[in-house]
């Protein structure tokens, strides 16, 4: 099915929302394959290096559908690299660095978590949105796995390894919703099928998840519905933008170069 | 003096049978036939088409794998047309059964549900999951108990 089946006021919707979903994957992507080497056991370093390999390919795939359907003629890389720090729509919560472990199992879960409530709203209004979406959930499985194993890991273990992730899990939760805040033109997008339900429902079925693995574990996470334009924010953070320097830095040393 | 002759149009199974001999690099000791990623294959008179399933969204091997498809058919004389595609998601369990006995042959188990896992070189059930993550996206870290083996299975997808 081609994108010109669907009205105007309907691309520009679906456009947003993929490339939400693609400056999601890969943020979180490009930001964990920095525990490539350095991470905490070696086990943890091949884990991280394959999940943030993951991530970098959903992106991938993700910004070719916008490139073969709803983008004015820039390629793939062009979307991913090409474009100013304020320009990304990425989740606040990915504003925040990969910080310490701590931090990044807490991102980990809590972006995980949000990320399979927000596939599992994906309906089947554009069947190349759908099909890839589908593909993506079985990967994103192993995903959840990981994060989930690791959080009950961090919070049973007492001491200093629990203190760090209950308060990186508090640091970031008041951004958390941000990855499940509604689409700019969430209307357009449900009457199109290409939503097969409002993100608020997506919304409040995360946060009784989350209540019911923390919940056992001891940690009360207030997490409240992120409010107003979903993806609009002042200004990135500071860690992003030296995110984003990272990651362009090789692009930019020369500019319309064949890799 | 004989006018230039076309080449016969191959049929779909003599395709398939070259595919036979093409592999995922990551992945060397079987086809990308008996891995389950030919979808679909079209000839007509002026092409040749193969869609592919890749394994993983991410999988870095794809255009290596176009190029080993088109060198592969480049015998038949036709333009050859790759595609890529996630019309249906590609799962472990399009491996065929001979694909599965020669994963198993290279050292490499495969896909099973993590209780059912059996080491690959001694047979033995008495495995440790390690890792779900390993080597390559498709690769999770075991060790056998009894033969003392770390080893490497085929995830379930």
């Amino acid at each position: 099915m081609t994108v010109t089946a669907l009205d105007l006021r309907t691309q520009a919707a679906l456009g947003d929302l993929v490339l939400t979903m693609a400056d999601d994957e890969f943020v979180i992507g490009f930001s964990d394959s920095e525990w490539t080497g350095i991470a905490p056991i070696l086990e943890e370093d091949v884990a991280m290096s394959s999940i943030a390999q993951d991530e970098l390919g959903h992106a991938r795939a993700l910004y070719e559908l916008l490139a073969s359907h709803l983008d004015d003629g820039r390629d793939a890389d062009a979307i991913a690299y090409d474009r100013e720090p304020e320009e990304y729509r990425h989740a606040r919560l990915l504003d925040h660095g990969r910080g310490d472990w701590a931090t990044t199992i807490a991102r980990r879960f809590l972006y995980d978590t949000a990320d399979a409530a927000r596939l599992a709203s994906i309906g089947e209004g554009w069947p190349p949105l759908a099909e890839l979406v589908a593909k993506i959930r079985r990967e994103e499985r192993y995903h959840v796995m990981h994060a989930l194993a690791w959080a009950d890991r961090l919070a049973r273990a007492g001491g200093e390894a629990r203190e760090r992730f209950v308060a990186a899990l508090e640091a970031l939760a008041p951004d958390a919703p941000s990855v499940l805040a509604a689409p700019d033109d969430e209307a357009a997008l449900l009457e199109a099928g290409i939503l097969s339900r409002p993100m608020a429902e997506a919304f409040a079925g995360w946060r009784t998840e989350v209540a019911g693995i923390l919940g056992p574990l001891g940690i009360n996470l207030a997490l409240e519905p992120t409010a107003g334009a979903a993806r609009s924010r002042p200004a990135p953070s500071d860690e992003f933008r030296w995110l984003w320097g990272e990651f362009t830095s090789v692009r930019r040393s020369d500019p319309g170069a064949t890799w | 003096m004989s006018p230039a002759v076309a080449p016969p149009l191959p049929d779909e199974d003599a395709v398939r049978e070259i595919l036979r001999g093409v592999a995922d690099p990551e992945i060397p000791a079987i086809s990308i036939v008996d891995l389950g990623m030919v979808e679909r294959i079209e000839v007509d008179a002026t092409r040749i088409e193969v869609e592919l399933l890749p394994t993983f969204v991410g999988c870095p091997a794809q255009e290596m794998i176009r190029s080993s498809v088109i060198d592969a058919l480049a015998p038949l004389g036709r333009p050859t047309v790759v595609g890529f595609s996630f019309r249906r998601p590609w799962t472990s369990d399009r491996i065929t059964d001979a694909g599965r006995e020669r994963l198993k042959a290279s050292g490499f188990a495969p896909p099973a549900d993590p209780a059912e896992v059996c080491c690959p070189y001694c047979g033995s059930g008495r495995v440790a999951m390690d890792s779900a993550f390993g080597s390559t996206q498709c690769r999770s870290l075991f060790y056998c108990r009894d033969c003392r083996q770390p080893f490497e299975a085929f995830k379930v997808i």
